[in-house]
């Protein structure tokens, strides 16, 4: 799960990490008022998951009351675009405050996990403000990686270590070495699975602070953090997606037109290849799961319908602990609820498979059947066209 | 001949008595596996299914002999189930369990590694995996069991349901399994391919090995450099998620392309330059197994 910027913030100050002084609002004339609290000058920060706000216009400096009011004004509201919003942007619905603070240096650390090591991995740079992918594609070396073990927590040497690698020095290098152990605490105890300083400011008094903050969270430790739960943003995510979740399946909405229902990860991923492979483009990855009821299949049927770029659909189960015949029961109640009119191929295979196919035949829907995994994307895409 | 489990495999069932759990066992016991304990905190002492209960895994294996477990317990306990097997002493751990948050995988891999040097060293298979079965002598997991057949392919999958595909087209085709293994499609998993592939290498039963991996994290890359340099066995691979867009989670919590990193087309390209036979459609795994097994 993703917050924006302010709730990250909020998240990473309970554990002690310096980040600049500042307020939300969704208000243009609370905006003034935040700024006169900070001492007039004021940066204004559009609050979208999206990276890339600045380069859309989203982050302006005011450098007074009534300024901070314009730009928030012109800020909340507006549809921005930015390189990761895609072209239809997001529309900014609450604005971030903060001081403007003087700035010495800008570095970057982020905290992730390492599969290979099975530890969280804490990567700094001396170039805050790049991505740390265009960092590592054009300069590896400046990435200095440390894996921390979470039981043991991280060593005031590992700090130092970081902290020497980013050539801080005097009162920012104490600074620095408390900030990381403090962030590598938040990123642990909120079961986080990024943690991202970007940039990592160094003020001219020596100060170290978190410019900018982005956390995302593992969605399956969520149970135990009902607060981080909550800071969940419905508009920032796809309307469709956002349904999906509610019945427990995993659909991921993309810009093809044959619409995918498979049950498995593995095999999801698999026919949206297969579709590509058989010329055509897949419209979703859909995962009904393995234990998916009549009621799950409906509305997994149902929602692949309501995007309206969809132009046939294509079933594909493989059926170990997946019934066939609770697939089809499931697709015929769907399509008994909202019509069909755009062709569906199936392909079921497994587990009571010979009743499923007799449910669908005896439905007298328009399905076509198919015979394993390439017949079945041939039959989707050639529909089709 | 086989990988890790086979027909003297004694298994234990953690959540025994749970729905699924209950499902599973009795689908592994009628398979042929001896299934000999279950372990439900609380209701030790009973007998569910004519498969006795005990409250720890302690008990259960020093009353039974069990070798093996099958876990079933929910996402929040699962890490904490994975433990108790270790602590017992349970030689091989199957971890069926779906959403086991992170962090609990790697304080349970840490202490797993600790472990070590105990014996015998503690096999962790999965989490978020069907399991393992070597056909014809011991099914442990949730995959069908008719699909499978003895033989002598072994095959390695990130992914439930693409496993199943292969080894159903593999028996289709008269081709049968010396071992099939499910890792798991999360990213802090017990064992990885390089495991399953040494183990394949030592084993003469396996004349050559089907791999299925996905998008996300570094394991088929580093799967290649192994094999480049000490496999000698013919395999057969397939990467899914050539099409899935960088920044999203494809289901699995592993299957997910970021920073640039964990590509299909990566993956591929390693797996091929390892001399490995790629396949673009899964369809047609089990015909070129086929065919680099010389018809």
């Amino acid at each position: 799960m993703k917050v924006h910027e302010y709730q990250a913030k909020s998240i990473l100050a309970r554990y002690g990490v310096a980040v600049p002084r500042g307020e939300v609002t969704d208000h243009p004339a609370e905006a003034r008022e935040i700024a006169k609290r900070l001492g007039g000058r004021a940066v204004i920060k559009a609050q979208i998951h999206a990276g890339g706000r600045g380069k859309g216009g989203g982050v302006k400096v005011a450098k007074n009351p009534e300024e901070a009011f314009e730009l928030a004004k012109a800020i909340l509201g507006m549809t921005l675009i930015t390189p990761q919003t895609g072209p239809g942007g997001r529309v900014v619905q609450k604005v971030l405050v903060e001081e403007a603070l003087e700035i010495d240096r800008e570095l970057y650390a982020g905290i992730t996990l390492d599969r290979s090591r099975a530890l969280p991995s804490v990567m700094v740079s001396r170039s805050g403000g790049m991505e740390i992918e265009e960092v590592a594609a054009k300069d590896p070396q400046a990435i200095v990686r440390e894996a921390v073990d979470p039981t043991v927590g991280m060593f005031p040497f590992q700090a130092r270590k970081i902290a020497f690698a980013l050539g801080l020095s005097d009162d920012a290098f104490r600074k620095g070495v408390s900030f990381l152990q403090a962030l590598f605490r938040a990123y642990v105890e909120t079961d986080a699975s990024l943690a991202e300083i970007n940039p990592l400011l160094v003020t001219k008094s020596g100060d170290v602070l978190a410019l900018d903050a982005k956390m995302n969270f593992d969605d399956n430790a969520l149970f135990r953090h009902p607060d981080i739960k909550e800071m969940r943003d419905l508009a920032e995510e796809d309307p469709l997606e956002v349904e999906a979740s509610k019945f427990g399946l995993n659909y991921i909405k993309l810009d093809g037109n044959v619409g995918c229902m498979v049950n498995g990860a593995g095999l999801a991923m698999a026919t949206m290849d297969l579709v590509k492979l058989a010329g055509g483009e897949p419209a979703n990855f859909l995962d009904v799961g393995g234990g998916a009821n009549e009621e799950q299949v409906k509305n997994a049927f149902r929602i692949i319908l309501s995007d309206r770029n969809v132009k046939a659909v294509l079933i594909n189960i493989f059926g170990g602990i997946m019934r066939c015949d609770v697939i089809a029961n499931g697709v015929v109640a769907a399509v008994r609820e909202m019509g069909l009119s755009i062709p569906v191929v199936a392909r079921l295979e497994g587990t009571n498979v010979d009743q499923g196919k007799e449910i669908l035949r005896r439905s007298g829907l328009k399905i076509q059947a198919a015979e394993g995994l390439a017949d079945a994307a041939q039959k989707a895409v050639g529909a089709v066209r | 001949m086989s990988i890790w489990v086979g027909r003297e495999t004694k298994l234990l069932v953690q959540g025994l008595t749970g729905r699924e759990g209950t499902f599973h066992a009795l689908a592994c016991r009628e398979y042929g596996t001896k299934v000999v304990a279950g372990v439900t905190p609380g209701k030790g002492g009973t007998v569910h299914e004519g498969i006795p209960v005990f409250d720890t895994v302690a008990a259960a294996v020093e009353a039974t002999g069990a070798d093996a477990s099958m876990i079933f317990v929910p996402p929040p306990f699962a890490a904490d189930a994975i433990a108790e097997a270790a602590d017992a002493g349970v030689g091989v751990i199957a971890c069926i369990t779906e959403g086991i948050p992170v962090n609990d995988m790697v304080r349970v891999k840490a202490a797993l590694a600790r472990a070590r040097g105990a014996a015998p060293a503690p096999r962790l298979i999965g989490p978020n995996c069907p399991g393992i079965i070597t056909p014809g002598q011991c099914k442990i997991g949730i995959m069908p069991g008719r699909i499978h057949r003895e033989g002598t392919v072994g095959v390695i999958s990130r992914s439930g349901t693409l496993t199943y595909e292969a080894v159903d087209q593999l028996t289709r085709l008269g081709l049968g399994q010396s071992t099939v293994v499910g890792i798991g499609g999360d990213p802090v998993n017990g064992t990885s391919f390089i495991d399953c592939l040494s183990a394949f290498r030592d084993d003469p039963g396996t004349e050559a090995v089907i791999l299925i991996g996905e998008i996300g994290g570094m394991a088929e890359e580093e799967a290649a450099c192994w094999i480049a340099g000490s496999f000698g066995k013919p395999v057969v691979a397939f990467i899914a998620g050539q099409t899935a867009p960088p920044g999203r989670r494809m289901g699995h919590a592993g299957a997910i392309i970021a920073g640039g990193r964990g590509t299909a087309a990566d993956k591929v390209k390693a797996l091929e330059a390892a001399g490995v036979t790629v396949v673009k459609s899964p369809a047609d795994l089990g015909a070129r197994m086929k065919d680099v097994l010389g018809g």
